[in-house]
C-alpha cells in the first residue's frame, strides 16, 4: 500500500476507465477482485480457477478509504467485486453511487449467520434495494501484554500514566468511537444528531490530546504495530483483533482484550461496484469462498471469523486459542456493531483527528 | 512533399510524445484538480462554484500551520543537505579520480535503487528504540537504558536530506565540473585564503548549482509523502499527509484539490523568492544543468 | 650574464617526481631582478611543474625555491608574492573588472578607500581606464589578457609568472601581445617568468631564455645566443628552424671537421667551444635555411669559400611564404635540403626545376655528437 503504488494504481485505472471503452468486449472473463490485503490467499485464487478454467481472477489490495476513492474516481468502474466494509455502503452510495444492487438469488444466503445477514441488508438498503452481504467479520479493541500491564481493561486504560510512553493507537475513527464508549457516551446513537455528535467529539479530541503524552506513537499498519508490540517497545494497544491473535501465536502473552465497553465490531462485505462487468464470475467467487474448506483457507490468511453459521468453528486452531482466550459468550453479547456513517460524520471525524495529531503534546 | 515538410513533420514527430506528456499527465489533471478545488460542497451530490474551500483553509490554523511546518522543515532539509552535499559534489569533481568519482555517484545513487517504503523500514529498523544502533550503543557502554530515535522530527529531517542527497549533488557536480581548476588557484595566488576562495569564487561560480539543487531538493522535500509519515512521531504531520487524508480518509476531493494547488503555489513562492534573493533565474539554474 | 647580488628569484636543484615519473630534475636558475625570463621547451617537459612549484600549487621532491633570497618552499600559494596569469586566464567571470582586480586587494586587507585608486591606477597603466565596470565577458581577448596582469600587478609581486597566456589568442592579436608584454614588463619594471613552447614568443620578448627538456634545462643563455651558439642538439633543433641531417665524422682537425651524412652529402663544419668532434663520430648536423645561400649553377662557382661547402641540385618545390620564403632542393644525392630566398616576384625568381647551387660556411654548420639521445626539435619528452 505504498503511496507510488497506489497511484500507480489509480492512474491505471483511470486510464484503463478512458482507454477500454464499454464496447471492448471482455475475453476469458477476468473477475478483478478490489479487497484487502490477506482476503484473496494465493491458494484460494488457485482452487477457483481449477474449478472455473475459464475465469482469471486479477485481485488489487487495498482498504475502506482507498476502495471507495479508486471507485469514486470512475464512476464504479474498473473492478468487478469489491469488499467494503457494512458501515462504508450506504453513504458511499448515496454520495457517490458506485455500487449496484445485489441479486441475492445468485448467493446461497441459507449458509449466512442471520444476525450478520441481516444486520448487513439492513444496513445496506437503499430504496429496497440490497448492496451487500457479509463475509468476515472481526474487532477493533485492545491488546495488553499480560505480564506487563495485567489490568488492561478498557480505551481509558491507553491514557493510564501507569503506561506512560508505552502504548499506542491509530489514529483513525475507531479510537475517536471507543474513547467516547469509554467515557460513557454512545456515539452511534449521536449519529442521528450531528450537533451532539460534534459534542461528544470534542471532549473525546480534548481527552485523546490530553492523552498524546501517555503514547508512544501512531501505528499506521498491522505491521508497525507488530513491532512495537513483539519488541515490547509498547505494552498495550489498540488493535484489530486478527493482529492480536497473530501475535498470540509467537507470544502467549499478548492478548486480544476486548474494552470493557464493548469491543467494536466490523463485518467486511461483498459488494458489486456500479460498472462490473463480471457479475456472474462475481457471485460464483463468493459462492466459492464462503465453502467450509475454502472459510478455513481464508480465516487462516486473513485472521477473520467467516460469516458462516458456526464461522468461529471454522477458524484455524491457534487462532481459535487465541479468541477463547480473549472472548468470554459475554463479551460477544456485547460486541458493538459498527453504524452506519451518515453523510458528513467523515468530515466531522477527519477535522477531530486532524486536531489530535496538530496539537503538540508530548 | 518538400524537404521543409518533412523536417517539420519530423519536429512535430519528435515533440508530439513530449507534448502529449505534458497535455495528459500534467495539463489535464491539474484542470481537473482547478475545478475540483473551486467547487464547493453543499449536501450529497450537490455542489456549487466558489472560493469556500479557500476560505475554509484560511480558517483553519491546524491546515496552514501544518503547511508552514512542511515549507520550513523542507527549507532546513534543503540547508542541511546543501551543506552536506556541497564537499561531496567538491569531492567528486575537483579532486576524486575517475574511478572514486564513479564510485561516489554509485554511493548517492543507491538509495534511490531501493524504494521510498524499504529505505524508510530500514531507517525504522535502525533507529527504534530496540533497533540496530540503540543496542549497539548500549552493548558498548555509552548509554545504560534503550533510547528512542524515531517518531521524531529530526528523525524525519535526517531521513529526507538522505532520500535527496543525489539531486542536491548532481547539479552541484556539474556547475563546479564546468569550472577550471585554474580559478580556483587564481584565488589562491591572488592571495586567498581557503575561506575567501570558498566564500568569493567557489560558492559564487557554483551559485547556479547551488539554486537548481535546492529548487529540486526543496520541492522533492515539501511534497514527499511516505519518509515524513513513516518516520514522523506524533506531532509530525506533514502536508502531502493531509492532502491524502482530504482526498481518501475524507472524501473531501474538493478540500483535497484546494490543498495540492496552495501546496503548488506556496512551493512555487518559496522558489521564487529564493531565486530573486539569489539573484538566479530559473532559465540560468534548473533549465541550465 | 652576470646576476645583481640579489635576484627575484632563485631555484637551487629543485625536482619533482610523480610517482615514477621525475617532472622536473635538477633544474638550477636564478633570475635577476626586472628581467623578462622565458622557460622555452616542447609540451611534457616539466615547464608547467617548474612554474607550479613556484607559485606553490605543487611541493618540490628536493631543492629550494627563493624569492628575493628567503626560501618559499614551506609556504602556501597565498602567502608568496609570486603572481600568475594562467593559461585560460582564469579571470573570475562572477565579478566585474574592477572586482577582479580588488579581489587580490582586499585578501590582503587593502583599506577599502585606498582600492578604487589602486585599481584605476592600475588599469590607466594597462591603458585600459574605463572598462572598471564592464562584466568579463564584454572585454575582448587581448583587453582580458591585460586585466589578467594588472591583476596580479596591482598587488605589486616581486615576480610576474606567466603560463603561455597568449595561446589562446588568434595570431594577429598574439603578434600584437607580444609587443605589448614587453612592453607592460619594462613599464612595471617587474621580473616576468614566462612559459612557452612557442620559440618566437621566447626569443621576442625575452631577455633571457632557458630551454627546456625532459625535465631538464637544456641551456640558459640570451635568445640570440640559444640561435646562433645552442650547446645542444636539442636546443639546435629546437630553437628556430633547421636542414638536420644524421651522418658521422670522416676527418677532423682543430679548426673544422668534414662530415658525411647518412644522405650523402659532405660538408665541412667549425669546431664550437664545447662538442668538439673527432674522427668517426656519430653526429646530428644543423645548418639554418637562412644561411645557406641559392644561386643559380653556372653563376655560382667563386661562392665556394675556404673552409665552406657547396652542393648542386634542383628546385623540388617553391615554398612562397612573402618575406619568409623557401626553396627545397633535391640535391644530387637525393637529400631534401631548406634554403631561404627572395622573391620578388620578377623574372629572376626561382622556379621548381632549376638547377642551383647551395653554399653555407662551415661556421654555420652546427655538428653534435649524437650521444644516443636522439632529442629532435619536434619530438617532445613524455615526462607529465
Amino acid at each position: 500500500m505504498t503511496y507510488g503504488k497506489m497511484t500507480a494504481l489509480m492512474a491505471s485505472a483511470a486510464f484503463l476507465g478512458a482507454v477500454a471503452l464499454p464496447g471492448a468486449a471482455v475475453q476469458a472473463e477476468t473477475l478483478r477482485l478490489l479487497t484487502w490485503g490477506s482476503y484473496a490467499p494465493e491458494e484460494v485464487i488457485q482452487k477457483f480457477e481449477e474449478k472455473y478454467p475459464d475465469i482469471d481472477v486479477e485481485v488489487t489490495f487495498s482498504n475502506n478509504e482507498e476502495m471507495i476513492a479508486k471507485l469514486r474516481a470512475t464512476g464504479g468502474a474498473g473492478f468487478d467485486l469489491a469488499q467494503p466494509s457494512h458501515d462504508r455502503i450506504y453513504a458511499a452510495q448515496l454520495e457517490y453511487n458506485i455500487y449496484k444492487p445485489m441479486d441475492l438469488s445468485k448467493i446461497d444466503t441459507s449458509i449466512y449467520e442471520e444476525k450478520l445477514l441481516d444486520g448487513v441488508k439492513a444496513n445496506t438498503t437503499i430504496d429496497g434495494e440490497v448492496y451487500s452481504v457479509p463475509h468476515q467479520w472481526g474487532t477493533s479493541g485492545l491488546m495488553a501484554d499480560k505480564t506487563k500491564a495485567p489490568d488492561f481493561k478498557g480505551w481509558g486504560d491507553l491514557c493510564d500514566p501507569q503506561y506512560k510512553g508505552r502504548t499506542s493507537m491509530r489514529l483513525k475513527r475507531t479510537i475517536l468511537l471507543g474513547t467516547a464508549f469509554a467515557m460513557g457516551e454512545d456515539p452511534f446513537a449521536a449519529y442521528a444528531d450531528l450537533d451532539k455528535y460534534q459534542a461528544i467529539l470534542d471532549k473525546v479530541v480534548d481527552k485523546l490530546i490530553e492523552c498524546k503524552d501517555n503514547v508512544k506513537a501512531y501505528w499506521k499498519g498491522g505491521d508497525d504495530l507488530s513491532a512495537l508490540m513483539l519488541s515490547g517497545e509498547i505494552v498495550a494497544s489498540e488493535t484489530w483483533d486478527s493482529t492480536a491473535f497473530r501475535l498470540y501465536s509467537q507470544n502467549p502473552n499478548i492478548v486480544f482484550v476486548p474494552p470493557a465497553t464493548g469491543a467494536l465490531a466490523w463485518i467486511d462485505t461483498f459488494t458489486l461496484p456500479r460498472k462490473g462487468e463480471a457479475d456472474d464470475a462475481a457471485y460464483k467467487w463468493i459462492n466459492f469462498v464462503m465453502q467450509p474448506e475454502i472459510v478455513e483457507l481464508m480465516s487462516a490468511s486473513s485472521g477473520g471469523t467467516s460469516a458462516r453459521k458456526g464461522g468461529r468453528d471454522l477458524l484455524p486452531a491457534d487462532k481459535k486459542a487465541a479468541v477463547n482466550a480473549a472472548f468470554t459468550d459475554e463479551d460477544i453479547a456485547n460486541l458493538q456493531f459498527f453504524a452506519n456513517i451518515p453523510p458528513g460524520v467523515e468530515d466531522m471525524e477527519g477535522k477531530a483527528l486532524e486536531k489530535i495529531k496538530a496539537a503538540t503534546g508530548g | 512533399m518538400s524537404q521543409r515538410d518533412i523536417k517539420r513533420l519530423t519536429l512535430f514527430l519528435l515533440f508530439a510524445p513530449f507534448a502529449l506528456w505534458i497535455l495528459l499527465l500534467i495539463v489535464l489533471p491539474h484542470i481537473g484538480m482547478g475545478y475540483l478545488a473551486l467547487r464547493e460542497k453543499i449536501g450529497p451530490r450537490q455542489y456549487e462554484f466558489g472560493f469556500g474551500n479557500f476560505v475554509e483553509f484560511a480558517m483553519e490554523p491546524i491546515y496552514w500551520n501544518t503547511l508552514l511546518r512542511t515549507g520550513s522543515m523542507s527549507l532546513l532539509v534543503t540547508a542541511l543537505a546543501l551543506i552536506v552535499g556541497f564537499p561531496i559534489a567538491y569531492y567528486i569533481a575537483k579532486i576524486a579520480n575517475y574511478r572514486t568519482r564513479g564510485a561516489m555517484f554509485l554511493l548517492c545513487l543507491i538509495p534511490l535503487w531501493v524504494s521510498d517504503l524499504i529505505r524508510a523500514f530500514g531507517w525504522i529498523l535502525l533507529l527504534r528504540e530496540t533497533g540496530v544502533i540503540s543496542s549497539s550503543l548500549q552493548a558498548i557502554g555509552l548509554i545504560d537504558a534503550p533510547v528512542e530515535l524515531l517518531y521524531n522530527d529530526v528523525t524525519v529531517v535526517i531521513g529526507l536530506v538522505y532520500t535527496v542527497m543525489l539531486f542536491m549533488i548532481v547539479p552541484l557536480v556539474s556547475t563546479l565540473d564546468g569550472m577550471d581548476n585554474s580559478m580556483i588557484e587564481a584565488g589562491y595566488n591572488l592571495g586567498g585564503s581557503g575561506l575567501t576562495v570558498l566564500r568569493r569564487i567557489i560558492i559564487p561560480y557554483a551559485m547556479p548549482g547551488i539554486v537548481s539543487g535546492c529548487i529540486i531538493v526543496f520541492m522533492l522535500t515539501a511534497g514527499s509523502y511516505l519518509t515524513p509519515i513513516l518516520l514522523g512521531g506524533k506531532n509530525s504531520s506533514w502536508f502531502t499527509e493531509m492532502i491524502y487524508e482530504q482526498f481518501i480518509t475524507r472524501y473531501n476531493w474538493e478540500a483535497g484539490a484546494t490543498f495540492g494547488f496552495l501546496l503548488l503555489a506556496f512551493t512555487s513562492l518559496v522558489v521564487w523568492l529564493g531565486l530573486k534573493l539569489s539573484r538566479q533565474t530559473l532559465a540560468g539554474t534548473v533549465a541550465r544543468s | 650574464m652576470t646576476s645583481g647580488p640579489v635576484s627575484d628569484l632563485e631555484c637551487a636543484n629543485i625536482s619533482k617526481n610523480f610517482g615514477p615519473i621525475r617532472a622536473v630534475d635538477d633544474v638550477s636558475f636564478e633570475i635577476p631582478s626586472g628581467s623578462f625570463f622565458s622557460i622555452l621547451g616542447p609540451s611534457g617537459c616539466g615547464k608547467t611543474t617548474l612554474m607550479r612549484m613556484i607559485a606553490g600549487f605543487e611541493t618540490p621532491s628536493a631543492g629550494d625555491i627563493r624569492i628575493k633570497g628567503k626560501s618559499v618552499v614551506a609556504a602556501p600559494p597565498n602567502k608568496r608574492n609570486v603572481k600568475m596569469v594562467f593559461q585560460h586566464l582564469a579571470l573570475f567571470p562572477m565579478m566585474n573588472v574592477f572586482e577582479n582586480i580588488a579581489y587580490g586587494l582586499r585578501c590582503s586587507g587593502t583599506p577599502k578607500s585606498d582600492i578604487p585608486g589602486k585599481v584605476q591606477n592600475v588599469l590607466d597603466r594597462i591603458a585600459l581606464p574605463d572598462v572598471g565596470q564592464r562584466e568579463i565577458h564584454q572585454l575582448s581577448g587581448g583587453q582580458k589578457q591585460r586585466i589578467a596582469i594588472a591583476r596580479c600587478m596591482v598587488l605589486d609581486p616581486d615576480v610576474l609568472l606567466l603560463d603561455e597566456p597568449l595561446g589562446a589568442l588568434d595570431l594577429k592579436l598574439r603578434e600584437a601581445m607580444k609587443i605589448e608584454l614587453k612592453l607592460l614588463q619594462h613599464q612595471f619594471n617587474t621580473t616576468f617568468v614566462y612559459i612557452t613552447h612557442d620559440q618566437s614568443e621566447a626569443l621576442v620578448m625575452s631577455d633571457r631564455v632557458a630551454v627546456m627538456n625532459n625535465g631538464r634545462f637544456e641551456q640558459i643563455g640570451r635568445p640570440q645566443e640559444l640561435y646562433h651558439a645552442p650547446t645542444s642538439a636539442f636546443v639546435a633543433g629546437f630553437v628556430g628552424d633547421s636542414n638536420r641531417w644524421a651522418g658521422r665524422v670522416v676527418d677532423a682537425d682543430a679548426q673544422s671537421a668534414k662530415i658525411e651524412t647518412a644522405d650523402g652529402l659532405v660538408t665541412e663544419c667549425a669546431q664550437r667551444a664545447v662538442h668538439s668532434l673527432s674522427g668517426g663520430d656519430a653526429v646530428d648536423l644543423f645548418v639554418r635555411p637562412e644561411f645557406i645561400a641559392v644561386g643559380r649553377q653556372d653563376a655560382s662557382r667563386e661562392g665556394a669559400a675556404a673552409g665552406g661547402t657547396t652542393l648542386t641540385g634542383t628546385v623540388d618545390s617553391i615554398l612562397f611564404n612573402g618575406a619568409n620564403s623557401r626553396v627545397l632542393v633535391r640535391s644530387a644525392s637525393n637529400a631534401l635540403i631548406e634554403a631561404d630566398v627572395t622573391l620578388t616576384g620578377g623574372d629572376a625568381d626561382f622556379r621548381e626545376g632549376d638547377s642551383v647551387a647551395l653554399t653555407w660556411s662551415a661556421r654555420n654548420a652546427m655538428g653534435f655528437r649524437s650521444d644516443g639521445s636522439r632529442a629532435g626539435g619536434t619530438a617532445g619528452g613524455n615526462a607529465a
